[in-house]
């Protein structure tokens, strides 16, 4: 606020005074200036009158000559303070437009009313930095789901993207410098309603200058940040990071996931894209000889996940010096034919095209598949302006890093349960997978498969709570079933229960509930509707539990005794 | 030597002169008192009070607001002299000539505020 009305006073400063200057000269000069009334004696405007008709001549509102005609020399006096006025008053607004047309008191102005709308926010929010691809598709989700957000992003470029991409809530975006604490916090890190803090820009140290901010002056609050190199990720961590997302290694250990147990693979695929690939995508076989093009960042990242469920490998890369210490090696850029004959392209069953450029990738996959049409192929997309030429490539995977950033962040952010799940699920076998894999599939066919928790408390499930205070118990399979007719069962299962810190993968849907359960459930997003009724509304509950309309007023409940 | 600051001070100065010379004399009688160095006084410190515009420190805060206030305080007065001139039948009397005087009077006060602020600002920013 301060800003712009100082910069407004700096700039009139000179008009003003042109004006002061200008107006009280004319004024004195009519009041010098002898006139003549209308009985020709010699007379002399007094100042009220000066100020009076020098006020309307330099608007030239109602001219005329007052309180008498005027004498030769007030006319020529007339006409020069005239000019001097007009002038004067040119000037003054011209400076003034001037100024609001100036692209710095523009950029002031859009900040005081970005920073007006951020601090009048009430409901939660979450503060998003860099708005790129994956900034963009996390509030594109979020706004979807009804969640407010804010954005900060260095090139002006993107916050007009994000006024013109159709968001479903208004997201306010500023153009600044995400590093700056001075704009973190006209964006409202110091905001009591801002839940979290997402530092995704694509420059690491930013990221972390985002997040030490944030845990300064805000401890308990969520971080999620962005890094692409192991020290950072430390550093991070060192503070208290809540998720650190590293694209290369989440990717690597994504492929590494379809290499060594592809079912486990499309669960997760399916819990955490929103695309999900169809159920026969898994009979490929996935398990043999892989071979990884470019050992840079995101080669390196894949060959210690691979190396982990001892994957056999063939590593390619055109600079020897990088294939040092690894085995089975071959120095070539893949491209061509002769050096992926020689890695076995033929034998194996994978080909990773991971170099940081996109023809080189696309060269080698499409090479590859020549040689060897079976071949399950994985393409690193360094540019996002590339994606049309990536989806004609017909390769099996496309590494986008910004896509996968923003799924895992979006997975933690809807429920925190759900990374949880994950972890205890990697750790079942396969033909787990495969089962639960096929009792998704019973459910969500080809939609979209959504997930979300539940907490049994007063806050959240008033319903059960009071169903419980009546001595009644509430089974699971209660919350599972359709609200407008009970016979129904709802798009839904649940997928894991946490009761006290232990965890219950699967839980029977004969299990009680008990306060303080969290349960996290699975399907259709309509379901998860549906279910917020049945949690929600005692009667509901009430009908769900005994197929009975329950009388809720005191009429009724005295009727019912008799 | 600052040429702006020659200016600043020059017109803050010469607020206070004028002030005072109006302010000077006996206070119901109206010989005493200059209309045009009324009228000057007035002008003069409109200019100060637009020089001090846009200073963002302390001082220039507490600068900023003495002008206001001696504008008011000669503005009103100019108000009370036009009415005396111009609107009331009995003309400028003695208890009017004499307010004028002493609220330009309180003027001159706040332009020797001024001027004290301006003396500590050029004291203690030595340069």
């Amino acid at each position: 606020m301060s800003d712009i009305f100082y910069l407004l006073l700096r700039r009139l400063r000179q008009p003003l005074i042109t004006l002061i200057v200008i107006y009280s000269v004319s004024t004195v000069g009519f009041v010098i200036i002898p006139g003549q009334d209308d009985q020709g004696n010699v007379w002399h405007m007094d100042f009220f009158h000066a100020v009076y008709f020098v006020s309307f001549m330099g608007s030239t509102i109602g001219f005329g000559e007052i309180p008498y005609a005027f004498t030769a020399a007030q006319r020529v006096w007339t006409l020069i303070s005239i000019y001097g006025t007009v002038i004067s008053w040119l000037y003054s607004i011209g400076s003034l437009l001037a100024l609001f047309q100036e692209p710095v008191f523009g950029r002031m102005l859009r900040r005081r009313s970005f920073v007006n709308e951020v601090s009048n926010f009430n409901e939660p929010f979450y503060l998003v930095c860099g708005y790129g691809i994956t900034g963009s598709a996390i509030i594109k989700k979020l706004s979807e789901r009804g969640i407010r957000s804010v954005v900060i992003d260095i090139s002006q470029e993107r916050i007009d993207r994000l006024e013109m991409d159709d968001l479903l809530t208004r997201v306010p975006g500023l153009c600044a410098d995400a590093s700056l604490p001075e704009a973190l916090d006209d964006a409202g890190l110091q905001h009591g309603s801002c839940v979290g803090v997402l530092a995704l820009t694509n420059n690491d140290n930013v990221n972390l200058s985002i997040s030490i901010a944030s845990k300064l002056l805000a401890p308990q609050r969520i971080v999620v940040s962005r890094t692409e190199s192991e020290v950072n990720a430390r550093n991070l961590a060192s503070f208290g990071t809540e998720h650190i997302v590293d694209p290369f290694r989440a990717y690597a250990e994504y492929l590494s996931l379809a290499a060594h147990s592809p079912y486990m693979h499309l669960v997760y695929d399916w819990l955490i894209n929103p695309y999900h690939r169809p159920l026969s995508s898994a009979y490929k076989k996935t398990s043999g000889r892989w071979i990884i093009c470019g050992l840079g960042r995101f080669g390196k990242a894949l060959y210690h996940e691979f190396a982990k469920h001892d994957v056999e490998l063939v590593l390619l890369d055109d600079d020897a010096r990088q294939l040092k210490n690894y085995k089975n090696t071959v120095v070539g850029l893949g491209t061509e034919a002769a050096t992926l004959e020689v890695a076995g392209v033929r034998e194996a069953v994978g080909i990773i095209a991971g170099t940081n450029n996109d023809a080189d990738n696309l060269s080698i996959i499409l090479t590859a598949q020549e040689l060897n049409p079976k071949l399950v192929t994985v393409v690193r997309q360094n540019l996002n302006t590339n994606t049309l030429v990536y989806k004609n490539s017909n390769a099996d995977f496309i590494m986008e890093s910004g896509r996968i950033i923003a799924n895992r962040i979006l997975a933690k952010l809807k429920t925190p349960l759900l990374p949880v799940f994950i972890e205890q699920m990697q750790r079942q076998d396969d033909v787990w997978a495969h089962t639960l894999l096929n009792r998704m599939s019973s459910i969500a066919s080809d939609s979209e498969l959504d997930s979300w928790s539940i907490t049994v408390n007063e806050e959240a499930t008033p319903a059960i709570m009071a169903i419980m205070g009546d001595g009644d118990q509430v089974k699971l399979s209660a919350l599972m079933k359709d609200p407008r007719h009970r016979k129904d069962q709802l798009n839904c299962f649940p997928l894991m229960l946490r009761r006290n810190g232990d965890l219950k993968l699967l839980p029977g849907e004969l299990t009680l509930l008990e306060e303080g359960d969290e349960i996290l459930f699975c399907g259709l997003a309509d379901a998860s509707d549906q279910m917020s009724w049945s949690i929600n509304n005692y009667n509901i509950l009430f009908y769900l539990q005994t197929g009975e309309e329950p009388s809720h007023n005191l009429l009724a409940k005295l009727l019912k005794r008799i | 030597m600052n040429r702006e600051k020659v200016i600043f001070a020059f017109f803050i100065v010469l607020a206070l002169t004028l002030n005072f010379g109006f302010f000077l004399g006996e206070i119901e009688n109206l010989a005493h008192h200059n209309v045009f160095e009324f009228f000057a006084a007035i002008v003069v410190s409109m200019i100060c009070t637009v020089l001090k515009f846009g200073d963002r420190t302390h001082i220039g805060a507490l600068m900023l607001a003495t002008s206001l206030v001696a504008d008011l305080q000669l503005v009103v007065a100019a108000m009370i002299w036009g009415y005396g001139a111009q609107i009331s039948a009995d003309g400028v009397t003695a208890e009017m000539i004499s307010s004028v005087v002493s609220l330009s009077g309180g003027a001159l006060l706040a332009n020797i505020v001024s001027v004290i602020l301006l003396m500590v600002e050029t004291i203690v920013v030595r340069r």
